[in-house]
Protein backbone atom coordinates (compact mmCIF):
# COMPACT_ATOMS: atom_id res chain seq x y z
CA UNK A 1 0.00 0.00 0.00
CA UNK A 2 2.70 2.42 1.05
CA UNK A 3 4.89 1.32 -1.83
CA UNK A 4 2.10 1.95 -4.30
CA UNK A 5 1.62 5.39 -2.87
CA UNK A 6 5.30 6.17 -3.27
CA UNK A 7 5.25 4.93 -6.85
CA UNK A 8 2.24 7.07 -7.64
CA UNK A 9 3.77 10.14 -6.08
CA UNK A 10 7.05 9.64 -7.89
CA UNK A 11 5.16 9.03 -11.09
CA UNK A 12 3.29 12.24 -10.62
CA UNK A 13 6.51 14.09 -10.00
CA UNK A 14 8.02 12.76 -13.20
CA UNK A 15 4.97 13.60 -15.24
CA UNK A 16 4.69 17.14 -14.06
CA UNK A 17 8.29 18.19 -13.60
CA UNK A 18 10.64 15.71 -15.15
CA UNK A 19 10.24 16.10 -18.87
CA UNK A 20 9.68 19.70 -19.69
CA UNK A 21 11.51 21.33 -22.54
CA UNK A 22 11.65 25.01 -23.40
CA UNK A 23 12.24 26.35 -26.88
CA UNK A 24 15.71 27.63 -27.52
CA UNK A 25 15.27 28.47 -31.18
CA UNK A 26 12.15 29.05 -33.18
CA UNK A 27 11.07 29.91 -36.67
CA UNK A 28 7.46 30.66 -37.51
CA UNK A 29 6.60 31.70 -41.04
CA UNK A 30 3.57 32.08 -43.21
CA UNK A 31 3.02 32.34 -46.88
CA UNK A 32 0.04 33.33 -48.93
CA UNK A 33 -0.19 33.13 -52.64
CA UNK A 34 -2.46 35.64 -54.32
CA UNK A 35 -3.01 36.94 -57.81
CA UNK A 36 -1.27 40.26 -57.41
CA UNK A 37 1.32 39.66 -54.78
CA UNK A 38 2.64 36.78 -52.70
CA UNK A 39 2.93 37.62 -49.06
CA UNK A 40 5.48 35.97 -46.79
CA UNK A 41 6.64 36.77 -43.29
CA UNK A 42 8.65 35.16 -40.57
CA UNK A 43 9.70 35.58 -36.99
CA UNK A 44 12.19 33.97 -34.67
CA UNK A 45 10.58 35.45 -31.56
CA UNK A 46 8.04 32.73 -30.82
CA UNK A 47 8.45 30.71 -27.64
CA UNK A 48 7.20 27.33 -26.52
CA UNK A 49 7.20 24.74 -23.76
CA UNK A 50 6.86 21.06 -24.57
CA UNK A 51 6.33 18.32 -22.01
CA UNK A 52 7.62 15.20 -23.72
CA UNK A 53 6.20 12.86 -21.08
CA UNK A 54 2.62 13.98 -21.54
CA UNK A 55 2.91 15.39 -25.05
CA UNK A 56 1.54 18.69 -23.86
CA UNK A 57 2.72 21.67 -25.83
CA UNK A 58 2.06 25.39 -25.70
CA UNK A 59 3.47 28.13 -27.88
CA UNK A 60 3.07 31.86 -28.21
CA UNK A 61 3.87 34.06 -31.22
CA UNK A 62 4.24 37.84 -30.91
CA UNK A 63 2.42 39.22 -33.97
CA UNK A 64 4.29 42.52 -34.17
CA UNK A 65 7.57 40.66 -34.64
CA UNK A 66 6.70 39.21 -38.02
CA UNK A 67 9.06 40.61 -40.64
CA UNK A 68 7.93 41.20 -44.20
CA UNK A 69 9.65 42.12 -47.43
CA UNK A 70 7.83 45.45 -47.48
CA UNK A 71 7.45 47.78 -44.53
CA UNK A 72 3.96 48.70 -45.73
CA UNK A 73 2.91 45.03 -45.62
CA UNK A 74 3.98 44.84 -42.01
CA UNK A 75 2.05 47.98 -41.19
CA UNK A 76 -1.11 46.73 -42.85
CA UNK A 77 -0.77 43.29 -41.33
CA UNK A 78 -0.60 44.74 -37.83
CA UNK A 79 -2.99 47.66 -38.21
CA UNK A 80 -5.68 46.48 -40.55
CA UNK A 81 -5.77 42.72 -40.33
CA UNK A 82 -4.41 41.45 -37.02
CA UNK A 83 -5.17 44.39 -34.74
CA UNK A 84 -1.95 43.49 -32.97
CA UNK A 85 -2.05 46.47 -30.67
CA UNK A 86 -5.04 44.93 -28.90
CA UNK A 87 -4.27 41.29 -29.66
CA UNK A 88 -0.50 41.06 -29.50
CA UNK A 89 -0.13 37.28 -29.54
CA UNK A 90 -1.26 34.12 -31.22
CA UNK A 91 -1.10 30.98 -29.10
CA UNK A 92 -1.50 27.25 -29.24
CA UNK A 93 -2.35 24.96 -26.36
CA UNK A 94 -2.55 21.26 -27.03
CA UNK A 95 -1.03 17.85 -27.14
CA UNK A 96 1.24 15.96 -29.49
CA UNK A 97 0.60 12.25 -29.86
CA UNK A 98 2.25 9.45 -31.78
CA UNK A 99 5.92 9.78 -30.89
CA UNK A 100 8.32 7.75 -28.77
CA UNK A 101 10.79 9.43 -26.43
CA UNK A 102 13.44 6.82 -27.12
CA UNK A 103 13.14 6.66 -30.91
CA UNK A 104 15.63 8.34 -33.22
CA UNK A 105 15.03 10.33 -36.38
CA UNK A 106 12.05 12.47 -37.25
CA UNK A 107 8.84 10.78 -36.18
CA UNK A 108 5.49 11.57 -37.71
CA UNK A 109 3.15 12.84 -35.03
CA UNK A 110 -0.12 14.63 -34.66
CA UNK A 111 -1.00 17.68 -32.63
CA UNK A 112 -4.47 18.49 -31.42
CA UNK A 113 -5.49 21.50 -29.44
CA UNK A 114 -6.64 25.07 -29.44
CA UNK A 115 -5.12 27.60 -31.80
CA UNK A 116 -5.86 31.23 -31.00
CA UNK A 117 -5.29 33.80 -33.73
CA UNK A 118 -6.71 37.32 -33.78
CA UNK A 119 -8.44 36.54 -30.50
CA UNK A 120 -10.43 33.67 -32.00
CA UNK A 121 -9.86 30.15 -30.68
CA UNK A 122 -10.38 27.09 -32.86
CA UNK A 123 -9.77 23.40 -32.29
CA UNK A 124 -7.20 22.17 -34.74
CA UNK A 125 -5.70 18.85 -35.62
CA UNK A 126 -2.44 19.08 -37.57
CA UNK A 127 0.39 16.75 -38.62
CA UNK A 128 4.01 17.34 -37.79
CA UNK A 129 7.27 15.71 -36.78
CA UNK A 130 9.05 15.24 -33.48
CA UNK A 131 12.74 14.46 -33.41
CA UNK A 132 14.98 13.69 -30.44
CA UNK A 133 18.64 14.43 -31.10
CA UNK A 134 21.56 15.10 -28.73
CA UNK A 135 19.46 16.11 -25.77
CA UNK A 136 17.35 18.46 -27.85
CA UNK A 137 13.90 18.03 -29.31
CA UNK A 138 12.85 19.44 -32.65
CA UNK A 139 9.17 19.89 -33.42
CA UNK A 140 8.02 20.91 -36.88
CA UNK A 141 4.62 21.40 -38.40
CA UNK A 142 3.03 22.96 -41.44
CA UNK A 143 -0.66 23.63 -41.75
CA UNK A 144 -3.22 25.81 -43.46
CA UNK A 145 -5.01 28.63 -41.69
CA UNK A 146 -8.20 29.95 -43.23
CA UNK A 147 -8.50 33.65 -42.57
CA UNK A 148 -12.27 33.43 -42.34
CA UNK A 149 -12.07 30.99 -39.42
CA UNK A 150 -10.26 33.58 -37.36
CA UNK A 151 -12.34 36.53 -38.52
CA UNK A 152 -9.46 38.18 -40.30
CA UNK A 153 -10.93 40.57 -42.82
CA UNK A 154 -9.74 40.84 -46.36
CA UNK A 155 -10.00 43.88 -48.57
CA UNK A 156 -13.14 43.40 -50.61
CA UNK A 157 -12.45 45.78 -53.42
CA UNK A 158 -9.48 46.93 -55.41
CA UNK A 159 -6.43 45.14 -54.17
CA UNK A 160 -6.83 41.45 -53.79
CA UNK A 161 -3.40 41.06 -52.29
CA UNK A 162 -4.41 38.59 -49.67
CA UNK A 163 -5.33 34.98 -50.27
CA UNK A 164 -8.17 33.33 -48.41
CA UNK A 165 -5.83 31.01 -46.65
CA UNK A 166 -2.21 31.07 -45.59
CA UNK A 167 0.28 28.30 -45.12
CA UNK A 168 1.86 28.43 -41.67
CA UNK A 169 5.10 26.69 -40.79
CA UNK A 170 6.43 26.33 -37.30
CA UNK A 171 9.70 24.93 -36.07
CA UNK A 172 10.90 24.80 -32.48
CA UNK A 173 14.16 23.44 -31.10
CA UNK A 174 13.89 22.61 -27.41
CA UNK A 175 16.27 22.03 -24.55
CA UNK A 176 15.35 20.56 -21.16
CA UNK A 177 14.34 23.16 -18.58
CA UNK B 1 -7.72 1.33 -1.73
CA UNK B 2 -9.86 4.37 -1.26
CA UNK B 3 -6.72 6.42 -0.90
CA UNK B 4 -5.44 5.23 -4.24
CA UNK B 5 -8.69 6.10 -5.93
CA UNK B 6 -8.50 9.60 -4.50
CA UNK B 7 -4.90 9.88 -5.61
CA UNK B 8 -5.79 8.76 -9.12
CA UNK B 9 -8.52 11.35 -9.21
CA UNK B 10 -6.18 14.03 -7.97
CA UNK B 11 -3.64 12.99 -10.58
CA UNK B 12 -6.25 13.16 -13.33
CA UNK B 13 -7.41 16.60 -12.33
CA UNK B 14 -3.80 17.67 -12.15
CA UNK B 15 -3.47 16.65 -15.77
CA UNK B 16 -6.41 18.77 -16.75
CA UNK B 17 -4.85 21.82 -15.20
CA UNK B 18 -1.34 21.06 -16.35
CA UNK B 19 -1.86 22.61 -19.77
CA UNK B 20 -3.13 25.82 -18.34
CA UNK B 21 -0.10 25.84 -16.08
CA UNK B 22 2.20 25.24 -19.01
CA UNK B 23 0.80 28.36 -20.71
CA UNK B 24 1.31 30.36 -17.52
CA UNK B 25 4.81 29.01 -17.26
CA UNK B 26 5.48 30.07 -20.84
CA UNK B 27 4.19 33.56 -20.19
CA UNK B 28 6.37 33.82 -17.13
CA UNK B 29 9.46 32.68 -19.03
CA UNK B 30 9.00 35.28 -21.76
CA UNK B 31 11.38 38.13 -21.48
CA UNK B 32 9.81 41.57 -21.15
CA UNK B 33 10.07 43.43 -24.43
CA UNK B 34 9.86 46.95 -25.74
CA UNK B 35 6.73 47.59 -27.72
CA UNK B 36 7.07 50.43 -30.21
CA UNK B 37 4.10 52.49 -31.33
CA UNK B 38 3.61 52.10 -35.05
CA UNK B 39 1.53 54.08 -37.54
CA UNK B 40 1.11 57.13 -35.36
CA UNK B 41 0.00 58.72 -38.60
CA UNK B 42 -1.00 57.09 -41.82
CA UNK B 43 1.29 59.07 -44.05
CA UNK B 44 4.16 61.50 -44.08
CA UNK B 45 1.73 64.47 -44.36
CA UNK B 46 -0.79 65.45 -41.73
CA UNK B 47 -2.73 67.92 -43.86
CA UNK B 48 -0.23 70.26 -45.49
CA UNK B 49 2.57 69.81 -43.00
CA UNK B 50 4.78 66.91 -42.06
CA UNK B 51 4.30 64.06 -39.61
CA UNK B 52 6.81 62.11 -37.53
CA UNK B 53 6.47 59.16 -39.88
CA UNK B 54 9.45 58.05 -41.92
CA UNK B 55 9.33 55.66 -44.80
CA UNK B 56 10.68 52.22 -44.03
CA UNK B 57 14.16 51.35 -45.23
CA UNK B 58 14.25 50.94 -48.97
CA UNK B 59 10.77 52.37 -49.54
CA UNK B 60 10.26 55.11 -52.12
CA UNK B 61 7.21 57.30 -51.85
CA UNK B 62 5.92 59.24 -54.78
CA UNK B 63 3.74 62.13 -53.68
CA UNK B 64 1.53 64.19 -55.89
CA UNK B 65 -0.11 67.12 -54.15
CA UNK B 66 -2.60 69.52 -55.57
CA UNK B 67 -4.09 72.72 -54.10
CA UNK B 68 -6.81 74.48 -55.98
CA UNK B 69 -7.56 78.17 -55.76
CA UNK B 70 -9.82 79.63 -53.09
CA UNK B 71 -13.40 78.43 -53.16
CA UNK B 72 -14.69 81.99 -52.67
CA UNK B 73 -13.24 83.17 -55.99
CA UNK B 74 -16.59 82.21 -57.47
CA UNK B 75 -17.93 80.61 -60.57
CA UNK B 76 -15.61 82.68 -62.83
CA UNK B 77 -12.68 80.65 -61.46
CA UNK B 78 -14.90 77.59 -61.12
CA UNK B 79 -14.64 77.92 -57.34
CA UNK B 80 -10.88 77.74 -57.42
CA UNK B 81 -10.43 74.79 -59.71
CA UNK B 82 -8.93 76.99 -62.41
CA UNK B 83 -5.89 77.91 -60.34
CA UNK B 84 -4.14 74.83 -59.09
CA UNK B 85 -0.75 74.56 -57.46
CA UNK B 86 1.06 71.28 -57.70
CA UNK B 87 3.94 69.65 -55.92
CA UNK B 88 5.51 66.49 -57.20
CA UNK B 89 7.96 64.84 -54.86
CA UNK B 90 9.88 61.71 -54.03
CA UNK B 91 10.90 60.54 -50.58
CA UNK B 92 13.22 57.64 -49.94
CA UNK B 93 13.82 55.72 -46.74
CA UNK B 94 17.60 55.48 -46.40
CA UNK B 95 17.12 53.68 -43.10
CA UNK B 96 14.01 53.02 -41.05
CA UNK B 97 14.67 56.35 -39.33
CA UNK B 98 16.18 58.57 -42.02
CA UNK B 99 14.27 59.89 -44.99
CA UNK B 100 15.45 62.10 -47.84
CA UNK B 101 13.26 63.90 -50.33
CA UNK B 102 13.25 66.19 -53.34
CA UNK B 103 10.28 67.94 -54.85
CA UNK B 104 9.10 70.76 -56.98
CA UNK B 105 6.13 73.02 -56.40
CA UNK B 106 4.55 75.16 -59.06
CA UNK B 107 4.07 78.07 -56.64
CA UNK B 108 7.04 80.39 -57.21
CA UNK B 109 8.54 77.48 -59.21
CA UNK B 110 10.09 76.18 -56.01
CA UNK B 111 12.49 73.29 -55.81
CA UNK B 112 12.83 71.85 -52.33
CA UNK B 113 14.76 69.14 -50.60
CA UNK B 114 14.47 67.83 -47.08
CA UNK B 115 15.76 65.36 -44.57
CA UNK B 116 13.85 63.87 -41.70
CA UNK B 117 15.24 61.77 -38.92
CA UNK B 118 13.35 59.90 -36.25
CA UNK B 119 15.21 60.66 -33.03
CA UNK B 120 12.93 58.90 -30.54
CA UNK B 121 10.31 56.24 -30.89
CA UNK B 122 7.29 56.05 -28.59
CA UNK B 123 7.39 52.76 -26.73
CA UNK B 124 6.17 50.85 -23.72
CA UNK B 125 7.64 47.88 -21.91
CA UNK B 126 11.32 47.72 -21.05
CA UNK B 127 11.88 51.13 -22.60
CA UNK B 128 9.15 53.57 -21.76
CA UNK B 129 9.13 56.59 -24.05
CA UNK B 130 5.97 58.70 -24.19
CA UNK B 131 6.49 60.34 -27.60
CA UNK B 132 7.98 59.91 -31.03
CA UNK B 133 10.25 62.77 -32.08
CA UNK B 134 11.35 63.44 -35.62
CA UNK B 135 13.65 66.28 -36.70
CA UNK B 136 12.82 67.82 -40.03
CA UNK B 137 14.94 70.18 -42.12
CA UNK B 138 13.93 71.64 -45.44
CA UNK B 139 15.70 73.93 -47.93
CA UNK B 140 13.65 75.52 -50.68
CA UNK B 141 14.71 77.57 -53.68
CA UNK B 142 12.29 79.88 -55.49
CA UNK B 143 13.35 79.82 -59.10
CA UNK B 144 10.73 82.43 -59.97
CA UNK B 145 11.04 85.22 -60.97
CA UNK B 146 13.60 84.52 -63.68
CA UNK B 147 16.71 86.69 -63.41
CA UNK B 148 15.70 88.81 -66.40
CA UNK B 149 12.25 89.50 -64.94
CA UNK B 150 13.36 90.38 -61.42
CA UNK B 151 12.85 93.92 -60.20
CA UNK B 152 16.25 93.83 -58.43
CA UNK B 153 19.47 91.91 -59.13
CA UNK B 154 18.31 88.64 -57.57
CA UNK B 155 20.89 86.06 -56.48
CA UNK B 156 20.62 82.40 -55.51
CA UNK B 157 20.95 83.46 -51.88
CA UNK B 158 17.86 85.66 -52.19
CA UNK B 159 15.87 82.72 -53.46
CA UNK B 160 16.56 80.39 -50.57
CA UNK B 161 14.38 79.66 -47.54
CA UNK B 162 14.88 77.09 -44.79
CA UNK B 163 12.56 75.34 -42.38
CA UNK B 164 13.49 73.45 -39.23
CA UNK B 165 10.93 71.50 -37.24
CA UNK B 166 10.78 69.23 -34.28
CA UNK B 167 7.80 66.96 -34.72
CA UNK B 168 6.67 65.55 -31.39
CA UNK B 169 3.86 63.03 -31.58
CA UNK B 170 2.03 60.67 -29.32
CA UNK B 171 -0.24 57.85 -30.36
CA UNK B 172 -2.80 57.76 -27.57
CA UNK B 173 -4.65 54.81 -29.05
CA UNK B 174 -5.06 53.23 -32.44
CA UNK B 175 -7.91 55.73 -32.88
CA UNK B 176 -6.20 58.95 -31.88
CA UNK B 177 -2.80 60.58 -32.33
CA UNK B 178 -1.61 64.10 -31.64
CA UNK B 179 1.42 66.07 -32.76
CA UNK B 180 3.16 69.28 -31.68
CA UNK B 181 5.35 71.07 -34.19
CA UNK B 182 7.73 73.78 -32.93
CA UNK B 183 8.97 75.37 -36.14
CA UNK B 184 11.43 77.96 -37.37
CA UNK B 185 11.27 79.31 -40.91
CA UNK B 186 14.18 81.39 -42.20
CA UNK B 187 13.85 83.30 -45.44
CA UNK B 188 17.03 84.88 -46.73
CA UNK B 189 15.32 87.81 -48.35
CA UNK B 190 12.03 89.25 -47.19
CA UNK B 191 9.99 92.40 -47.50
CA UNK B 192 11.08 93.89 -44.18
CA UNK B 193 7.97 96.04 -43.96
CA UNK B 194 5.76 92.99 -43.45
CA UNK B 195 7.88 90.15 -42.08
CA UNK B 196 11.13 89.16 -40.46
CA UNK B 197 13.74 86.79 -41.82
CA UNK B 198 13.21 84.36 -38.96
CA UNK B 199 9.73 83.33 -38.00
CA UNK B 200 8.80 81.09 -35.14
CA UNK B 201 5.68 78.94 -35.17
CA UNK B 202 4.04 76.28 -33.06
CA UNK B 203 1.83 73.77 -34.79
CA UNK B 204 -0.70 71.38 -33.37
CA UNK B 205 -2.18 68.47 -35.27
CA UNK B 206 -4.39 65.45 -34.71
CA UNK B 207 -5.44 62.30 -36.45
CA UNK B 208 -8.66 60.47 -35.61
CA UNK B 209 -9.26 57.09 -37.13
CA UNK B 210 -12.89 56.71 -38.15
CA UNK B 211 -12.90 53.35 -39.90
CA UNK B 212 -10.24 50.76 -40.64
CA UNK B 213 -9.12 52.65 -43.75
CA UNK B 214 -10.33 56.21 -43.18
CA UNK B 215 -9.09 58.92 -40.84
CA UNK B 216 -9.68 62.61 -40.24
CA UNK B 217 -6.74 64.93 -39.68
CA UNK B 218 -6.44 68.52 -38.60
CA UNK B 219 -3.59 70.97 -38.13
CA UNK B 220 -3.03 74.55 -37.09
CA UNK B 221 0.13 76.61 -37.02
CA UNK B 222 0.33 79.62 -34.73
CA UNK B 223 2.89 82.25 -35.74
CA UNK B 224 4.57 84.15 -32.92
CA UNK B 225 5.49 87.81 -33.01
CA UNK B 226 3.80 88.69 -36.30
CA UNK B 227 4.13 92.29 -37.52
CA UNK B 228 0.91 94.32 -37.68
CA UNK B 229 1.47 94.94 -41.35
CA UNK B 230 1.70 91.23 -42.15
CA UNK B 231 -1.07 90.30 -44.60
CA UNK B 232 -0.92 86.54 -44.04
CA UNK B 233 -2.94 84.21 -41.83
CA UNK B 234 -2.06 81.36 -39.54
CA UNK B 235 -2.19 78.15 -41.55
CA UNK B 236 -5.03 75.78 -40.73
CA UNK B 237 -6.30 72.71 -42.46
CA UNK B 238 -8.54 69.69 -42.30
CA UNK B 239 -7.91 66.42 -44.06
CA UNK B 240 -9.69 63.20 -44.75
CA UNK B 241 -7.46 60.29 -45.63
CA UNK B 242 -8.19 56.97 -47.28
CA UNK B 243 -5.89 54.07 -47.74
CA UNK B 244 -5.95 51.28 -50.26
CA UNK B 245 -2.99 48.99 -50.75
CA UNK B 246 0.13 51.05 -51.40
CA UNK B 247 -1.83 54.28 -51.86
CA UNK B 248 -2.80 56.95 -49.41
CA UNK B 249 -5.28 59.49 -50.67
CA UNK B 250 -5.83 62.66 -48.64
CA UNK B 251 -8.54 65.17 -49.35
CA UNK B 252 -7.58 68.54 -47.91
CA UNK B 253 -9.32 71.79 -47.01
CA UNK B 254 -7.07 74.63 -45.91
CA UNK B 255 -6.46 78.35 -46.04
CA UNK B 256 -3.07 77.98 -47.63
CA UNK B 257 -2.31 77.12 -51.20
CA UNK B 258 1.43 76.67 -50.87
CA UNK B 259 2.70 73.13 -50.55
CA UNK B 260 6.26 73.57 -49.38
CA UNK B 261 6.87 74.83 -45.85
CA UNK B 262 7.94 78.37 -46.60
CA UNK B 263 4.76 79.13 -48.47
CA UNK B 264 2.31 77.03 -46.53
CA UNK B 265 3.43 78.08 -43.06
CA UNK B 266 4.27 81.75 -43.47
CA UNK B 267 2.32 82.82 -46.54
CA UNK B 268 -1.18 81.48 -45.97
CA UNK B 269 -3.42 83.92 -47.82
CA UNK B 270 -6.83 82.60 -46.93
CA UNK B 271 -9.17 84.34 -44.55
CA UNK B 272 -11.26 81.41 -43.41
CA UNK B 273 -14.03 83.69 -42.20
CA UNK B 274 -14.50 84.94 -45.75
CA UNK B 275 -14.48 81.46 -47.19
CA UNK B 276 -11.00 81.65 -48.67
CA UNK B 277 -10.52 77.94 -48.41
CA UNK B 278 -8.55 75.80 -50.80
CA UNK B 279 -9.57 72.33 -51.77
CA UNK B 280 -6.69 69.99 -52.44
CA UNK B 281 -5.42 66.48 -52.31
CA UNK B 282 -2.28 64.49 -51.63
CA UNK B 283 -1.86 61.18 -53.36
CA UNK B 284 1.01 58.95 -52.43
CA UNK B 285 2.19 55.66 -53.80
CA UNK B 286 4.86 53.67 -52.04
CA UNK B 287 7.24 51.37 -53.87
CA UNK B 288 9.55 49.03 -52.03
CA UNK B 289 12.88 49.28 -53.83
CA UNK B 290 14.88 47.16 -51.42
CA UNK B 291 13.40 44.17 -49.71
CA UNK B 292 13.63 44.20 -45.94
CA UNK B 293 13.79 40.44 -45.49
CA UNK B 294 15.12 37.92 -47.95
Amino acid sequence: MKQLLVVLLVGMGVVTYGQKYASEKSLVSFYSHATIEDIAAKTTKASSIFNVATGEIVFSIPIKDFDFAKSLMKEHFNEKYMNSEKIPKSTFQGKIAGFQVDATGAQQAKATGKLTIHGITKDIDVPGTVEFANGTVIVKSAFIVKLEDYEIMRPQLLWKNIAEQVEVKIEFTYKPI
Amino acid sequence: MKLIRILVLVLCSFHLFAQEDLMKELQKSEKPETDYATSTFKGTRLVNGQTVETKGKGALEFIFAHRFGAINTGIYNFYGLDNAHVRIGLEYGVTDRLGVSIGRSSEDKTIDGFLRYKILRQSTGVENIPVTITAYGNAACKTSPAKADATYPITLTDRMAYTGQLLIARKFSSQFSMQLMPTVVHKNTVDKSIEKNDQVLLGLGTRTRVTRSMSLTAEYYYRFDVMNTNPYYNAAGLGMEFETGGHVFQLVLSNTQGINERALLTEATGNIGKGAIHLGFNVTRTFQLKKQVK
